[in-house]
């Protein structure tokens, strides 16, 4: 065998097949990897939703599901909305200002909604994605006497307040987010676009 | 007559051995066999702990064997996988028991794995020269966190919805690319149909094709190197004239005629699981998973399966999203490390310091309390209970490096005891 003398026409030739075939086989990957991405059907179904919220009496919660999550609607009494004034000591970003507080920009007011009675809340824990149970009782055995009424994530002990507001010490880093909705008239929400129609 | 017969069975024999002859030549049947059984010799002085890896191994044929079976009944979809195993459960001919061989089996893995991987921290199984079959041991523990965590979405039930979605939704905690990850991994922006039947293809073709090349792997580096001993000794440094190692034994007859009664206590402990406790109330079949998935509703008390609950505890005692995670995902990683952490040259816990010995004891403590406070409901007692513990579960691999390397050792012998 001769010595090799520095950079030969062999290497050379060799290095160019192993980064011609490494570029391949990456180029082979990338149908494979993109497959696992949301497919054109996923994306396309999710339209919006209506919901009538005449029929929510005062201090009751209704669960809808738009784009495969639950959407909170409550219908908060004035004692109910009194309470996020006295709370916002307690919460982590009283004031949504985080940017993982997600919300559009007419709910981005001390309600958290466009009409103050009426919240919509996607039902989605900002730790890990479990649905936050409704527990708008006012300081409960388990919740302790400081409680105000809100959500508990029974995952891991997440709290919210009655406008999806996080209290600090838990483990959710944001505030729950507000959907992007509209009246179409008095009574009729439209959950998943503010512009359009169902 | 007598005469004849004989003569039946000399031509039988010769024919064998020249068939035997025949293959030889052209695949290395006898050889292997020499190499991995025949000729493989392993300390004469293993104990009950060295039983786990051959049960470990009749667990998966059972795994592969059931699931097999079962994939030939269960649909893929989020329309009819619950009706599916309600289905396997009563009208297919024994589904009930080919279901229930699986689901037992699930935690029987994961019972015999943690026990196979214990007897590694007590006598030291991981120390050179055995650090790679120590890590090809972490990657099969990996794989089987995936399998399980990809079987259990498959029933459709609503544990197994809101489970995957919490660990699936723990990838979207890593900055920048978290939630385009998680939305990757699920395919939809939920979980959703298309996330269950991509569950089901991981879970019965790619990650057991990948288990089964990592236990071959796995063996072939322990045959390479020689199994270890409850004395932490090399058999392999007293060998006799003809070059065999004095202090061991043949594998075949010897150990398998061993591990032989080993199975067999194995399986009667694991048919009176099957047959009398398939959900080990609650514990190995969570009752939650009895109603099908329902996107709307997180059960009220929301835990995995217990072979989970000790890194799930450990990800609720943390109150920030992202360093839980990272605890979390450090605690499955830190044993990887365990040959270059552990600084003390004697391998077998009988003649380590009592430092070892208490360390070991309050790691295995921790793991087990952290396991079950991962199962009771999220209130402030339980929290710092598992603060204490994940702490004590760090502080196992962190100190090592320190206490290991002045540790006082007892003198080790330079053969097996009995």
């Amino acid at each position: 065998m001769a010595e090799s003398k520095g950079f030969t026409r062999r290497h050379f030739l060799t290095v160019a097949t192993a980064v011609t075939g490494g570029v391949g086989v990456i180029g082979t990957a990338v149908p494979f990897v993109a497959s696992f991405k949301p497919s054109a059907r996923a994306q396309a179904l999710g339209a919006p939703v209506e919901f009538d919220v005449s029929k929510l009496e005062v201090g009751a919660m209704s669960k809808i599901e738009w784009r495969g999550h639950p959407i909170y609607i409550v219908h908060r009494s004035p004692e109910m909305l009194a309470t996020l004034k006295k709370d916002e000591s307690l919460l982590r970003d009283p004031k949504s200002e985080s940017a993982d507080s997600i919300q559009p920009s007419y709910a981005k007011n001390e309600y958290r909604s466009i009409r103050p009675a009426f919240l919509v809340l996607e039902g989605v824990c900002t730790h890990l994605g479990c649905a936050p149970s409704p527990r708008f009782e006012v300081a409960p055995a388990d919740l302790g006497p400081a409680w105000p009424g809100g959500f508990f994530c029974p995952c891991h002990g997440s709290k919210f307040d009655l406008a999806g507001r996080v209290f600090m010490g838990v483990p959710a880093p944001a505030n729950l987010g507000v959907p992007p909705y509209r009246f179409i008239n008095d009574n009729t929400l439209l959950i998943g676009s503010d512009t359009g129609s169902s | 007559m007598a005469s004849t017969e004989a003569d039946v069975f000399d031509r039988l024999g010769r024919g064998l051995s020249a068939l035997g002859a025949w293959i030889d030549k052209r695949f290395p049947m006898t050889k292997l066999m020499k190499e991995h059984a025949t000729e493989y010799y392993a300390a004469k002085n293993f104990n009950v702990w060295y039983g786990f890896g051959v049960i470990a191994t009749v667990v998966l044929v059972i795994q592969l064997v059931t699931g097999i079976f079962l994939t030939m009944n269960y649909k893929p979809s989020a329309e009819g996988a619950f009706a599916s195993v309600e289905y396997i459960m009563r009208d297919v001919y024994w589904g009930w028991l080919i279901r229930y061989l699986h689901s037992t089996g699930a935690s029987a893995f994961f019972i015999v794995v943690y026990l196979h991987m214990f007897r590694g921290l007590l006598y030291g199984s991981y120390k050179k020269p055995r650090e790679l079959v120590w890590i090809i041991g972490m990657f099969i523990y990996f794989c089987l966190m995936a399998e399980a965590f990809f079987g259990y979405l498959l029933p459709w039930g609503n544990m197994s919805y809101w489970g995957a979605q919490v660990i699936v939704s723990l990838f979207g905690a890593i900055p920048v690319v978290g939630n385009g990850l998680a939305e990757w991994i699920r395919g939809d922006f939920y979980i959703s149909d298309i996330t269950l039947n991509r569950f089901f293809a991981l879970h019965v073709a790619a990650v057991p094709l990948a288990l089964i090349a990592l236990v071959v792997v796995h063996i072939m580096a322990l045959h390479e190197v020689g199994s270890n001993n409850p004395d932490g000794i090399e058999i392999k440094e007293y060998k006799d004239a003809s070059g065999k190692p004095i202090d061991g034994v043949a594998f075949h007859p010897y150990h398998t005629s061993k591990d032989l009664v080993i199975v067999i206590v194995f399986l009667i402990a694991f048919s009176a699981a099957v047959f009398f406790a398939p959900d080990m109330g609650g514990y190995f079949l969570e009752h939650a998973n009895f109603e099908p998935a329902d996107p709307l509703k997180t059960p009220v008390h929301i835990a995995p399966v217990w072979y989970f609950t000790p890194f799930y505890a450990m990800l609720r005692a943390v109150p920030d999203k992202l360093l839980g995670i990272a605890f979390m995902a450090s605690a499955v990683l830190l044993p990887l490390f365990l040959p270059w952490l552990d600084r003390c040259r004697v391998k077998s816990i009988r003649y380590r310091s009592w430092i070892y010995k208490i360390a070991l004891a309050v790691f295995a403590v921790s793991f087990i309390a952290l396991g079950y406070l991962g199962m009771q409901p999220p209130t402030q007692p339980i929290y710092v209970l598992c603060r204490i513990f994940t702490i004590l579960y760090f502080a196992f691999f962190i100190t090592m490096p320190f206490y290991s390397r002045v540790e006082k050792t007892k003198p080790v012998p330079t053969r097996v005891t009995s």
